[in-house]
């Protein structure tokens, strides 16, 4: 069936079976491949993107359920070479090794921070408790959260 | 990769059409909620629906709303607003405190309560909330409108009362005053389902047990209502040794099997210990509501 969702603003129209897993319907067509797929089980929060602003794991989203809504992926994050906060601040905290966890942890951190401008560390704690990171420990991403909320002007000014 | 087998997908736009197409396609056709429980089952072939009927777009079925003297709420209606409902926090603080360790912040904004019901899973912590609080279910289909209790709507592992043709719309809560609640769970790790989970709901009057509500996740086919200490602890003045003997008896009328969450006597142990706990609390929270 024909389905247009629409991708990081832009609307993708596409003929797919219904059974198709949002997460494979971003990396295949506008072949977005910076959301990751992991462990397909909803445990891992590697897929995750925004749909209508809140963090959902596109693993355990069919693709045609997403038709109408407004999805944002990792690749939104940075505007014109500038990145957002968060990316920032996993540079300046050092807080990706292999990287696979990071585009969900991106994400929901941008969520996050959407809702709560100024979240403790338990906040930021929770808000990534469904996201697995086999290499970091965690410490760095809950400091790297903490350095874009404490650093948002870096966006509002440039962009 | 894991995919689901091929089926044919409609969205609904209202109830009643969501209701037709149940009616029209039969047993092979299912309700699709947030998708969190079906969409894992389609991806092991533990589920083969043939016909998903997607509700997400019906918005008159997401409220927790005051109504002729009930708490009512949506079938539609996402962990993350049972988590964040004032009215709810109010009356039945046991919901938030559920919520707050069912599954983790992302999956909670797309799983519902009709959804977590209609899984009829032993482990899902809203059965016991919504069989401890002595919740209602409305059933609705083309011939009208049912009201069921849990422990008839829950009928068997992974089945409910509601029939071909029918859906879940509707829950609903008593409000009655006097009332405290409590959930303890015990997890392996953040966002699991639980090893052994215990809800608990007392209503005091004049410093006794005027009625109460205790449920158990995890350890049984269903959800244990544990009837035999509700009968104890009714009409009898609250203590700790009352809870030790509900405590008792939950940790015998539960019946766990062995997984990798835990062996039998863990469970049970932790049916006694979390009942006990989960009743000193909600006690606590009526005391407070009496005063
Ligand atoms: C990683 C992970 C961790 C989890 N951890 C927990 C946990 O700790 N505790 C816990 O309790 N749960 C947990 N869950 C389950 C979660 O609560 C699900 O959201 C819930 O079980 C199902 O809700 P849903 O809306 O996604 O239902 P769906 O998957 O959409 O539907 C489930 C079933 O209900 C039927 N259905 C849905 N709505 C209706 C309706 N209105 N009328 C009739 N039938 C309907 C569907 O046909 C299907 O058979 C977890 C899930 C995941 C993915
Ligand atoms: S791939 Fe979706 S949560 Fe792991
Ligand atoms: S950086 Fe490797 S999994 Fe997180």
């Amino acid at each position: 069936m024909q389905v247009t969702i629409t991708v990081n603003g832009v609307p993708v129209t596409r003929d797919i079976e219904p059974r198709l897993l949002l997460v494979h319907f971003i990396r295949e067509t506008p072949g977005l491949t910076g959301t990751h797929w992991g462990c397909d089980t909803s445990n891992c929060g590697a897929c995750v993107v925004l749909m209508d602003d809140k963090p959902i794991k596109s693993c355990t989203q069919l693709a045609v359920m997403s038709e109408g809504h407004d999805i944002r992926t990792v690749e939104s994050l940075e505007v014109d070479g500038r990145l957002d906060p968060v990316q920032q601040g996993f540079h300046e905290k050092h807080a990706l090794q292999c990287g696979f966890c990071t585009p969900g942890m991106l994400m929901t951190s941008r969520a996050l921070l959407d809702e709560n401008p100024d979240p403790t560390d338990h906040d930021i704690r929770t808000a990534i408790s469904g996201a697995i990171c086999r290499c970091t420990g965690y410490q760095n991403i809950v400091a790297a959260v903490r350095w874009a909320a404490e650093h948002p002007a870096v966006e509002k000014q440039e962009v | 990769m894991q995919t689901p087998a091929p089926f044919e997908y409609e969205r609904a736009t209202s109830v009643e059409g969501a209701i037709a197409s149940l009616e029209r396609l039969g047993p092979e056709a299912r309700i699709i909620a947030g998708g969190h429980s079906l969409l894992p089952m389609m991806k092991l072939r533990l589920a083969n629906p043939e016909h998903l009927i997607d509700i997400n777009d019906l918005d008159e079925l997401s409220y927790i709303r005051e109504e002729d003297g009930e708490i009512r709420i949506g079938a539609l209606t996402r962990h993350v607003h049972l988590l964040q409902s004032e009215l709810l926090r109010r009356w039945y603080p046991v919901f938030a405190e559920a919520e707050t360790v069912i599954a983790d912040p992302v999956v909670r904004n797309r799983g519902t309560i009709g959804g977590s019901l209609c899984q009829a899973d032993a482990a899902e912590d809203l059965s016991a909330v919504c069989s401890a609080v002595k919740a209602r279910a409305v059933i609705r289909g083309t011939a009208g409108e049912r009201v069921v209790s849990m422990g008839k709507f829950h009928v068997g592992p992974y089945q409910t009362a509601v029939g071909a043709g029918e859906m879940l719309t509707e829950v609903r809560l008593p409000m009655r005053p006097g009332g405290g609640s409590a959930h303890e769970k015990v997890e392996r790790r953040a966002g699991d389902f639980a090893i052994a989970a215990s809800s608990a709901a007392v209503w005091i009057d004049g410093g006794v047990i005027t009625d109460v509500g205790l449920a158990l996740s995890a350890v049984g086919p269903i959800t244990v209502h544990v009837t035999r200490a509700e009968e104890l602890l009714r009409g009898k003045a609250p203590s700790e040794e009352l809870f030790a003997a509900a405590g008792e008896i939950a940790s015998a009328d539960c019946s766990p099997t062995a997984d990798g969450r835990g062996p039998v006597d863990y469970k049970r142990h932790l049916a006694g210990a979390l009942t006990k706990r989960a009743l000193r609390r909600a006690t606590a929270g009526a005391l407070r509501q009496e005063a």
